[in-house]
Parts: C-alpha cells; structure tokens; sequence
C-alpha cells in the first residue's frame, strides 16, 4: 500500500539528525537551571513566536483540526478566529506584564505569588497530569497512524520482526527522541525544534492543499463539491440545528471563545513558557502577536485538507474492459469496504472483530475523520516530497509531546520538587532533578499511551481535559490579576467549585448518538447535545461561571492581602512602564491592533 | 544564546530541498510517478522552493550568528523594578 523509497527515509533520517544536532549543540549553554528550565531568558520574540504556536500544533492540530474539518466544514476556523486569536492578542497585552514582570518562573509559581501556596499545589497537580495525559495522547494518536499509514511496514518486513511491534517501536522511538533532545537542550532545545518543525509543516502541508486544490477544480470547485454549511465559517451560526457543530453563537463566542479559547491561551504553561522564554519584556509581549499572524493563516494549512477531503470523489470498486487486438481485458480496481463506505477520502471506520464498518445510531456508517488528512498525504504526494510530508506529521507530533515534556518538567522541579519535597537544595541539584522529571514524565506518557484508546476525535479528548482543568482556570486569572480584592480562599474555592461543576454536567449531559459512559452522562442524562462539541463548550462555561461566582463569593467573605504585596501582580496597582522611547509602531500595542484587523479581515473572507 | 537558530534551519531545508531537487530532475518525465500529484513534478518544484527558502536562512543566520559571538550577552532589561526580597 505505502511504497517508501530511500528518499523519503532520507529526508525523515535527515530531520532526526538536526534534531538531535541541536539538542547536542545546545547542551554546553545549559550551564545553570535558569538555562535548563526557562531557555536562560535569551531568546528573541521571534523565535519564541512561532515556538508558541508550534507547541499547540501537535496531534490535536494537524490530525484533529482536519478531522474536524472534514467533520464540520469551516466552522472549524472559529477555533482560530474567535478561539485563539483574541486570547493570544489579550494575553499579549494584558496577561504577559504580569507573567513576565512578576519573575515567576511558571504559572503555578505566579498563582502563589497572586494568591497562595494552595492554590499553586492545585495547579501544579493538576497541570502535572493534564502535560502527561496530552502528551500520552499525542504519542498514541502517532503510533496509530504510523501504524495505519504501514510506515515501518517494510522496514519490519525486512528486518524480520513481527509487525505487531510496530505501535511499540513507534512510541519507544518517538519518546527516545523527545526525551534525548529535552535532556540535553532544556527548553531551548524544546523551542528549536519547535521552529524547525513550524516550517516542516509548511513545506510539507502547504503543496498538499495547492496540489488538493487544483484536483477539486480550485476554490469554487470547493464549493461546488461540499453541502453548502461546510464553506461557511458564520452562516447559520445563529441557530445550533443549521450549521454542521450543532452549536449557535452564544455557545461558540461564551464556550470557545471566552473560556476554552483563553483558559488555553492565557493561561496553560505549555504555550505560556515560550513567551517567558524570551529576552525582555517587551519581546514577551509581542511573542503571542507574532504567533497570531502565522496562526491565522492556519486554517488554509490544517483544516482545508480535510474540508478537500470530503469532498473530492469516493473510490469505488471499478472495472474497465479494454479491447486490444481482439483480446478482451477486464482492469477491476479492487477498493475495499472501508474506503467504500466512506465519504471522499475519510475512510469508514471498520470493527475490528466482525471486519464489518461501524455504524451510527441511526445506520449511517461511522467515518474514521482522524485519517482524512493523512489520506490525503497520501493520495496526492509521489514518493520524495511523501517523506517530507511523513515528516512533517511526525515532527508535529513530536514537537506537541515535547512542550509538554518541558512544561511538566519545570512545572514538576519548581512547584513540586522545591517547594515540597526538598527545598533550599543547590541550583545543579534542581536542574538534576528537572532532567530525570524528563525521562520520568515521558514514561508516564508512554503508559497514558496505551491507556488511551477510547475516542473517536482526538480533538474532542483534549477539548474534554481542557474544560474540567482549563476553563475554571481562565476565572482565576482574570479575577487575579484584574480585581485586587480576589483572595486566595477564593481562587481555591473557585478552582475546585470550577472543576466540579465541568465534571457534573459532563456528567449529566450526553451528545446524541453517543453511549454513555466516556462521552458523559455517567450519572444520569438530563439533557442531550447535538454533537460532543457544543457539549464540550457548554461545559466550558458553566465551570468558568461557577469559579467565578464561587470565587468572587468567597473572596468577599476572605481577608484581602495588603495592597502593597500586590504590586506586579494586579493590574490597577502595577505602574504602567515607561515606553515613551519606542517608536509607536514597534509597540506591541500597534501590532495588536494590526493582527485584529487582519483576523476580522479573515472572518468575513470565510462567513 | 550561542546559536543562531536560522543555521541548523537553513542547513536542513537546504539539504533537504537538495535532495528533493535532485530526485525531481531524476525522475522528470516519469509519468507513473508523477500520477497522484496530477502529473506535476512536485519533488522538482517543491525543492527548488525549499532551496531558496534553506538558503536564505543559511546566510542570514550566519550573519546572526558572526554578530553572537562578537558581542557580549544582552544587557538586563532596562528599567528593570527593583523589588526587595
């Protein structure tokens, strides 16, 4: 099926190399733990930039986001134009002054300093696991599709080894890699490469949606071959029974935009620890507005593809009968059941005990959107730019497992390790400790991997975490840093009434056509959604309402800490810095406003 | 920070795009190959672009890098707060 040639080992065997290079380049700079944990607050914004969107653009992004567009048609961009965009501009402007003014070495670590010691063990806890789980994700997501792609197929075949390795070797390589250039390189390593495969992605996706494009007849073409709802990013958004999410606008701009959207962006440590990578603070804000300008173009690269797949024509079983020379030939193009039953490119889903494909509730065969775009590498790329493609894939999900790898490791040496297990410890001792919290966090991971194997999107998985640890999450930060009189009682009290509240409507809710029991209503199902994802954002905002109320409650009933304890951290008592020698364009203020017209701009092009 | 980033960049997408170039000239006009990708030599193209990509970072990163190792780290941020402990 997959005919790997020595050129595409070639440029993938190429990749490891410069990546492992850089981890080896980069280990004599890692002189003190600052150097380990935090990139020696060195690197310039540009760098730190595209590392921050790199960090995200893991399996939920590249696999996920072309499910999700074969799933849902453009509707899916909202993740980009209302979910990230107006996060990344707001924690650029408002958030980072106090991230990074504030010299705490982690978010935790700034949760302690805004509020207390509790509330930062919470959320060292729970970030802790949420890093291993989503890299775990990441590494099994990875492992099945090089296992359905047959990448190692034919290297096992000649190797002689039994292809039921194949899921194995693919995560022990993978971690042995991540962990390797983690250990050596730190978090610079970790943003390197982070770079290096913000452009892999581009080389290698960018001709698949030309090549795509041109197949289906262009843009138009597009248009033509996808039922209507799929080219419209905003039409029939008002109500949740005409677009294909099944969610109207008040659960998409509340639930992605204001809480999922921003609980991810402004407040989790895997994205944030890129932008306090950087070199001084000016950079640091700038970090997620340099992000957001590649990040809205995103959507041409992750989600078309999946959009194209749908609609290009189904494969069927075929027979020509040619003539030649009185002789009579009958070609039968032989395509098998699961790509039969599909829809375009997307495969069905086949079960695999009776070899039958699975259907829905209602008989509709269920489609396997995790594979529209790989298929489509695979479709469209010959042998040579398939390897970088193939690459491509793998360096993004190698690249969402380190930013988590390196997020739990400082998250594990500074909130944890110091601060309860063994403080006042030399500064080599901690950085020690951060390099075998690597190795301890990817093993972790490996087993989340095997553990992982119940959803049907990835995407919806990760939504799901996100919004019993994240969403709350967003509340606390916005009170924190813009309401002085918020206590630390009342950050702990939110947080956990928060997290509480997601996982109770998770589960009393159920989307239609789901079972119950992983997909919610394992308590009792009160109400039903039309699809996991409205379920996921009304989730969202019911935890995100509960923390807030809980938390204003409680504070108001809570001692405040003295104002003067507060400088740094809270908006109203923090001095505004002296920019007055920067030129007003190279603000960051003006980039914002740049990168907002720029995302409206895109908006309209796909309402 | 002692190394330019856009160097391994550069090197790599130059290597690679080499690769894709030389490849593409080879099997120029191979039909069957070329089958999926609608008949376009997309290995030839592709490498041209990541060619000219690799080596444009190549010498801005060595220019970045000559002017690392010349000057001494950054300075600490200006107007930095002075907090007491």
């Amino acid at each position: 099926m997959l005919n790997l040639t020595a050129v595409d080992w070639l440029i993938m065997l190429l990749y490891f190399v410069f990546v492992l290079g850089i981890g080896f380049a980069l280990k004599r700079s890692m002189k003190t733990s600052k150097d380990f944990f935090q990139a020696g607050r060195a690197l310039p914004a540009w760098i730190c930039g595209l590392a921050f969107i790199s960090a995200n653009l893991g399996a939920q992004e590249v696999i996920g986001m072309g499910a999700s567009g074969a799933k849902y048609g453009l509707e899916t961009a909202h993740f980009y134009g209302i979910g990230a965009i107006p996060a990344m501009i707001f924690v650029g402007i408002f958030m980072m002054p106090f991230y990074y003014g504030s010299k705490a070495r982690s978010v935790p670590e700034f949760l302690r300093m805004r509020f207390d010691e509790k509330t930062r063990a919470l959320n060292a806890c729970s970030f802790a696991v949420m890093t291993v789980f989503s890299s775990g994700i990441s590494m099994y997501a990875m492992a099945r599709l090089i296992q359905a792609l047959h990448v190692f197929d034919g290297l096992f075949h000649a190797l002689g080894w039994a292809p039921e390795g194949i899921f194995t070797f693919s995560i022990v390589l993978s971690a042995a890699i991540v962990l390797l250039y983690i250990f050596l390189g730190g978090l610079t390593s970790a943003i390197y490469n982070e770079v290096l495969q913000f452009f892999l992605i581009i080389a290698g996706f960018l001709p698949l949606v030309l090549i795509g494009l041109r197949n289906i007849g262009g843009w138009s073409g597009l248009k033509a071959s996808v039922p209507i709802a799929y080219m419209h990013e905003w039409k029939g958004v008002a109500h949740a029974s005409t677009n294909p999410m099944g969610i109207e606008i008040i659960g998409i701009g509340m639930g992605l935009g204001f809480v999922l959207g921003s609980g991810y962006w402004c407040t989790d440590f895997l994205v944030i620890q890129t932008a306090m990578a950087s070199k001084n603070m000016e950079s640091a804000r700038r970090v997620p507005l340099i992000a957001a300008v590649p990040k809205m173009l995103f959507p041409f690269l992750v989600i078309l593809p999946g959009i194209l797949a749908i609609g290009l024509p189904t494969p069927h079983t075929t027979t020509v009968v040619r003539n030649v020379n009185g002789v009579i030939y009958h070609d039968t193009t032989v395509v098998s059941p699961q790509v039969e039953q599909g829809r375009g490119l997307v495969p069905a889903k086949i079960n695999p005990v009776t070899g039958k494909p699975m259907l829905t509730a209602s008989g509709q065969p269920l489609l396997d959107y995790d594979m529209a775009t790989p298929n489509m590498l695979l479709h469209f790329f010959p042998t040579g730019i398939l390897g970088l493609g193939l690459t491509a894939l793998l360096a993004s999900f190698m690249s969402g497992m380190a930013g988590n790898v390196t997020a739990f490791n400082t998250v594990f040496t500074y909130d944890l390790y110091q601060s309860y297990i063994r403080k006042g410890a030399s500064d080599r001792h901690y950085m020690a400790v951060g390099r075998w919290a690597t190795v301890g966090g990817i093993l972790l991971s490996i087993a989340t991997a095997y553990a992982a194997i119940n959803f049907n999107n990835i995407m919806d998985t990760l939504q799901l975490v996100f919004s019993f640890v994240n969403a709350p999450l967003f509340a606390t930060f916005l009170l924190g840093m813009f309401w002085k009189r918020a206590t630390g009682h009342g950050a702990f009290a939110g947080l956990i009434a928060g997290t509480a509240a997601a996982m109770l409507h998770h589960g009393l809710t159920l989307p239609i056509e789901a079972h119950t029991g992983v997909h919610g209503g394992w308590i009792a199902v009160l109400h039903h959604y039309p699809s996991d994802m409205a379920q996921n954002f009304w989730g969202a905002i019911f935890a995100f309402g509960t923390n807030f109320v809980v938390a204003v409650v409680v504070s108001l009933a809570t001692r405040p800490r003295p104002e003067a304890e507060l400088v740094g951290l809270v908006h109203s008592l923090t001095p505004k810095p002296a920019r007055a020698h920067i030129v007003w364009w190279k603000r960051p203020e003006a980039l914002a406003v740049a990168v907002l017209v720029g995302a409206i701009a895109i908006n309209i092009f796909f309402y | 920070m002692i190394l330019d980033l856009r160097v391994p960049l550069g090197l790599m997408f130059t290597l690679v795009g080499l690769i894709l170039t030389v490849f593409g000239l080879k099997t120029n006009g191979n039909a069957t190959l070329y089958a999926p990708s609608l008949g376009i030599n997309a290995n030839l193209w592709w490498g041209l672009v990541l060619l000219a990509f690799g080596i444009i970072m190549l010498l801005l990163g060595r220019r970045g890098q000559k002017r690392l190792e010349q000057q001494p780290p950054d300075p600490p941020e200006e107007g930095q707060q002075q907090r007491g402990h």
